[in-house]
């Protein structure tokens, strides 16, 4: 059986996402259309939140996904310091931007949504401040590997940023269960039926969130292969710099 | 086919928005950085070969 290090060489990393992300990508688009369409056009209104419920099919998924993508940068994190695999430090990087922007949308449609259901579009509550730190992780995650131009340098300090960050990305998953206090409800889904939203909601939203962790596979794939090509022409553009 | 969302309806529908454009705006960016990426590394490695 292949070993998981296998795809640790940039080379068997392309062909091998070369062939997946078509499939992804289609699945993604299509998983994430037909649970949007559903959550909008075919749920009802709920009888305290009226029509606002339907940004839970954009909220909790990508406040899912903004957690997740950090711990997803967590582990190929420790694989890079632990074994020094480049494909894992690009990795790593491609997946910054996509969590950003799922942070973003996160807070916008809390906002948005916390408004009418709240009076206010943001409250010093636990749960949306460690959100708001992860995102400033984000940015000073992907201003790091910017500002560093040893891409072995840039990954090893990025690294350390991000298991630092981590201690925000659970805190935004579990400030609601730590501090029992603030505005935010406790989480919408759970593993116990009579705690999660009501089943006519349910089901659109999981699949709005596998449309979500499609789409973001369908990235982190895309963007590090990016991420490969941009560091090989580096090194060949350095390699001819010397034989001038 | 729109469905009637009462009084909430500037929120719901700029969620949406937002959300969206967002999206599209990233899966544009990446696609765009990628074909560019592509393009460069064929470049230089063309060039390589060029000159053995």
């Amino acid at each position: 059986m292949a070993s998981i290090w296998e795809y640790a060489n940039p080379k068997k990393f392309i062909a091998t996402t070369d062939k997946l992300l078509p499939w992804v990508s289609a699945l993604a688009v299509a998983t994430l259309v037909s649970g949007l369409i559903w959550g909008f056009f075919f749920t009802p209104e709920d009888y305290k939140q009226g029509s606002t419920v339907k940004i839970i099919y954009l909220h909790v998924p990508a406040a899912l996904m903004a957690i997740n993508a950090w711990m997803m940068m967590l582990v190929a994190s420790l694989v890079w310091i632990v074994r020094r695999h480049h494909v894992s430090a690009l990795a790593a990087r491609a997946a910054a931007p996509i969590g950003a922007m799922m942070t973003m949308i996160a807070l916008i449609t809390g906002a948005i949504w916390g408004q009418p259901m709240w009076g206010t579009w943001w409250e010093w509550d636990p749960r949306l401040t460690s959100f708001l730190i992860l995102f400033l992780f984000y940015l000073g995650y992907m201003a790091l590997w910017s500002a560093i131009e040893n891409d072995d340098t840039a990954a090893d300090l990025t690294s350390i940023l991000c298991l630092v960050g981590s201690v925000f990305a659970l805190l935004s998953r579990y400030a609601v269960n730590f501090w029992n206090q603030g505005l935010h409800q406790g989480a919408s889904l759970s593993m116990d039926k009579e705690e999660h939203v009501a089943d006519v909601f349910y089901y659109p939203l999981l699949v709005c969130i596998a449309g979500f962790i499609l789409l973001f596979v369908a990235l982190v794939f895309l963007r590090t292969q990016t991420e490969i090509r941009a560091r090989r022409t580096r090194a060949l553009l350095a390699r001819e710099r010397l034989g001038q | 086919m729109m469905p009637e969302l009462g009084k909430y309806e500037v929120e719901v529908l700029s969620s949406y928005a937002v959300s969206i454009l967002l999206i599209v705006a990233l899966v544009v960016v990446s696609i765009l950085r990628s074909r560019k990426a592509r393009a460069a590394l064929d470049e230089v490695e063309k060039r390589g070969r060029k000159h053995g």
